[in-house]
């Protein structure tokens, strides 16, 4: 293509916050600022720093779910008890984070500010699929810093407005995205989650049901992962839990989540079984 | 070779002012409206998809009169701006005065710099918590801004539409009321006495987004259905 003003302006004309940034303010993305080697190369100690642990997400009629447990860890030490792992991503969709947490957070804040750029921009919602593919470029971005130890792995979930279903997607660190059916879960406890969610999910579960599933699959991870922090009734702390639904995306009160997080405590404590 | 014709600056400028100033002179006006519940904005507009009005940030909105593709370059490049600024520093250091003051020097730059100004003139309107707290600037396709209480009216017809929205205005008006208001105003120099709602384009900053909708955007665009009622209402 021949150089004219015409082309010019067309090949800026971008709708994506992060090009934007990448052409502009290239040191302002979360990462482009590549550590020394001497810090992360070979035969070097791991950094030391916050991890976000296990993040659960599960669809039910009527919408999509995403929990997250309150724990950042730093090797065996507690980084955090109060720590958000889940966020609203915009008005129909949320994002839970595992991995290293600053970067993580830092990607968060990209995406968030994406999906508005985009809506402003442009005057229009971004498609789910959309969404999930700019996730999933974002992740491949942080490719090099997940070389070098600071891997982190979201898992998407929203509302698809003209399906009106509720999906959920999960990537690996190379940015691959993959729908998942049902349900998913990421992070340390992930393991210990996604067995309690394949024996407590069934379809078509109702909201308040779908919310007592995710809190007892976090229970369940919290009990055989370190690294995974359970229900704190002594501090007031439960996860962090949205729904999405075709009202858009919803956090659920503290007060529910104590009450549901009271019942599993009980339950489990009348049963009186070890594991 | 040609001898080139001596211009003074001065004759240079007014010829610019005087083709910006026609073609503004042209569109159909806007109306930039501060009342109890928020800021309105109002435009006549027959197109559904192309924006006289639009959102900047949690509690920016922008309106615009003159030529398109130079209010819509702009409008993308204030977002651009917002954005970028909320990002990197926080969302609440993104202010109406600071982008207002790049606006002015980017009109500014155009004016004196580029073969021909911009024709268009620009609304920067952000909300606060109460209806002081409200900033309201105006930019002129020279650079120059002004700060403005109460109401902004731009475009064609502008001295008209701001007398009747001038008579009308007052603080307790709600956001039905100062809709009105401004429909009353650019239908002042027209045979017709209403516009229908899909000949305007209504949006609203709303003072108490956090609480009524759990939003701190601000910013809501009225459908077609939503105006046809407010304009209906009796006050």
């Amino acid at each position: 293509m021949q150089d004219t003003t015409a082309n010019q302006v067309a090949a800026n004309a971008t709708s994506s916050f992060t090009e934007h940034l990448q052409r502009n303010r290239p040191g302002l993305l979360p990462y482009n600022q590549p550590f020394p080697a001497a810090l992360t190369g070979a035969g070097s100690q791991p950094l030391q720093v916050p991890h976000a642990t296990t993040i659960v997400s599960l669809t039910y009629g009527g919408g999509v779910l995403m929990a997250g447990d309150r724990r950042a860890t730093m090797g065996n030490v507690i980084a955090s008890r109060h720590i958000e792992k889940v966020f609203p991503a915009d008005s129909y969709s949320v994002l839970g984070i595992a991995g290293t947490a600053g970067i993580a957070i830092d990607l968060t804040r990209l995406f968030q500010v994406e999906l508005e750029h985009y809506e402003k921009i442009e005057g229009t919602l971004l498609s789910l699929e959309g969404k999930a593919n700019r996730l999933g470029a974002m992740i491949r971005g942080n490719l090099p810093m997940a070389m070098q130890g600071l891997a982190v792995v979201p898992l998407f979930a929203g509302f698809d407005l003209p399906v009106g279903i509720g999906r959920l997607f999960s990537y690996d660190v190379t940015g691959g995205r993959y729908e998942e059916k049902e349900h998913h879960a990421v992070g340390s406890g992930s393991v210990f989650a996604r067995g309690a969610l394949k024996k407590l999910w069934r379809p078509g579960l109702t909201a308040e049901e779908a919310v007592a599933v995710a809190v007892e699959s976090l229970y369940d991870a919290a009990d055989d992962d370190s690294a995974t922090g359970g229900p704190d009734p002594v501090r007031q702390l439960w996860p962090v839990v949205y729904t999405v639904e075709r009202s858009g995306a919803r956090r659920i009160p503290d007060h529910d989540l104590a009450s549901v997080a009271g019942a599993i405590i009980e339950a489990r404590t009348t049963a009186r079984r070890e594991a | 070779m040609t001898q080139q014709f001596y211009v003074s600056p001065e004759q240079l400028m007014k010829d610019r002012a005087d083709f910006a100033r026609k073609g503004i002179a042209r569109g159909r006006s806007v109306v930039v409206i501060s009342c109890e519940e928020g800021i309105a904005l109002v435009a006549e507009n027959p197109s559904p998809s192309l924006h006289k009005i639009g959102e900047i940030y949690d509690k920016i909105a922008f309106a615009a009169v003159g030529k398109y593709n130079e209010f819509e370059s702009l409008r993308q490049a204030g977002v651009r701006y917002a954005d970028v600024r909320g990002y990197s520093y926080d969302r609440e250091d993104v202010t109406a005065r600071g982008l207002a003051s790049v606006y002015a020097q980017s009109l500014g730059a155009v004016f004196t710099a580029e073969q021909k100004p911009f024709e268009v003139e620009l609304a920067v309107a952000e909300v606060g918590g109460n209806q002081s707290d409200d900033h309201l600037y105006r930019l002129t396709f020279d650079g120059s801004i002004a700060d403005e209480k109460r109401f902004i009216v731009m475009g064609g017809q502008a001295d008209k539409v701001a007398e009747t929205v001038e008579g009308g205005w007052q603080q307790e008006l709600n956001f039905a009321g100062a809709i009105r208001l401004a429909m009353k105003g650019l239908v002042t120099d027209k045979e017709a006495g209403e516009l229908p709602a899909s000949a305007l384009e209504v949006a609203v900053l709303d003072r108490a987004s956090e609480s009524t909708r759990g939003s701190r955007r601000a910013f809501r665009r009225l459908g077609d259905d939503e105006i046809a009622a407010l304009l209906s209402k009796e006050n």
